[in-house]
């Protein structure tokens, strides 16, 4: 992969990428893969890392990327690719948009993109999940003919836990992920 | 991040005020891209124009930068032992469960139609299970909407 080729990579991810860090997540892990530059592994280490270390997951997702690939080349070369579509789009286009929004076009766009923004979001917590609770794909045969041995037992009730924790209480989830961090480390 | 950002600038600032701000802050999240650097942008333009805006985005994304960098060396120098893995494991289950909990609190303001319903599982089932293009979806669900305004405010006229 050149340079280019991944400053393209992530600039068409800040482009396309709507509705924020959590629903970017699938967008950049699909292009990171057809790079064949992370396995699903190593990119929910990646998540893990970014929820944390302060500072926005695409940001954080295009430096470890370009770090990874060539050092700080790499990592500036995906940080700025990630960065510029928001830069343009927020100076030359906000004003625009905002006199626009009432419109067909831009109400109709935003209108439909917030259920599939949700879905996405939906995506990247199972994409997580995958790598953590469940040894093989959750939609598949083998998931389900083996339910025993697919399921990790103890992360399954971290997740549950942390879940529970998020709705019924005010917790700061900074704090539910370092303790589950701190326990997961001697348990499994 | 995004009220940590309003506080500063609406209130200990007061570069903007609290109206502008949460138009800013609507269409940061409205357009596509990162929302901080989208809001950084904005507010740093309005204050200062360009190099404004330069300096607040450099300003949100530097320390992403920075830290991730010096994460990635860390974590190079003490190596992958199986206490590293279990916390990642750790960390990645309640990160799961946290992501879940916000995309149940976006499907509580998002999904509030058969419409929006049938596109969201639609898009889960596409990419999810059938690993289909992010982009696809994203540019579908555009057109769709934007069809479906159309039609709608056709016949709200009618």
């Amino acid at each position: 992969m050149s340079h280019f080729a991944m400053f393209y990579l992530f600039f068409r991810i800040g482009l396309l990428g709507f509705g924020g860090g959590l629903a970017m997540l699938p967008l950049i892990f699909q292009g990171v893969q057809d790079f064949g530059f992370m396995s699903r592994q190593e990119f929910s280490n990646l998540v893990a890392l970014s929820q944390i270390t302060p500072g926005p997951v695409a940001v954080n997702a295009a430096t470890y990327v370009g770090y990874n690939y060539s050092g700080f080349l790499g990592a500036t070369v995906a940080t700025l690719g990630v960065t510029l579509p928001s830069f343009i789009l927020m100076f030359f286009v906000a004003k625009l948009v905002m006199k626009y929004y009432s419109t067909t076009v831009v109400s109709g766009s935003l209108w439909g993109i917030r259920p599939v923004v949700t879905a996405l979001v939906a995506c990247a917590a199972l994409m997580v999940a995958e790598t953590s609770l469940f040894n093989v794909h959750f939609f598949s045969m083998a998931f389900f003919s083996n339910l025993m041995t697919s399921v990790n037992i103890i992360p399954v009730f971290m997740f549950i836990v942390s879940f529970l924790l998020m709705i019924k209480t005010k917790i700061n989830p900074i704090f539910v992920i370092i303790l589950m961090g701190v326990v997961g480390a001697f348990t499994c | 991040m995004l009220p940590l950002i309003q506080r500063m600038v609406v209130e200990e600032k007061k570069w903007l005020d609290q109206e502008e701000m949460v138009d800013c802050i609507s269409i940061s999240q409205s357009l596509p891209g990162v929302v901080a650097i989208n809001t950084a942008t904005y507010v740093g333009n309005r204050k200062a124009g360009l190099k404004g805006a330069i300096a607040a985005s450099l300003g949100v994304i530097l320390p992403s930068y920075i830290v991730i960098i010096l994460a990635v060396t860390l974590l190079d120098v003490i190596g992958v032992n199986e206490y590293i893995a279990g916390a990642f494991t750790g960390v990645k289950a309640a990160v799961s469960g946290l992501i879940l909990y916000s995309a149940i609190k976006l499907a509580k303001k998002s999904l509030k139609n058969l419409y929006s319903w049938v596109l969201f599982l639609v898009t889960f089932i596409l990419v999810a299970v059938f690993d289909v293009s992010v982009i696809a979806v994203i540019v579908s669900g555009i057109l769709l909407g934007i069809l479906y305004i159309y039609l709608k405010r056709k016949e709200d006229k009618a």
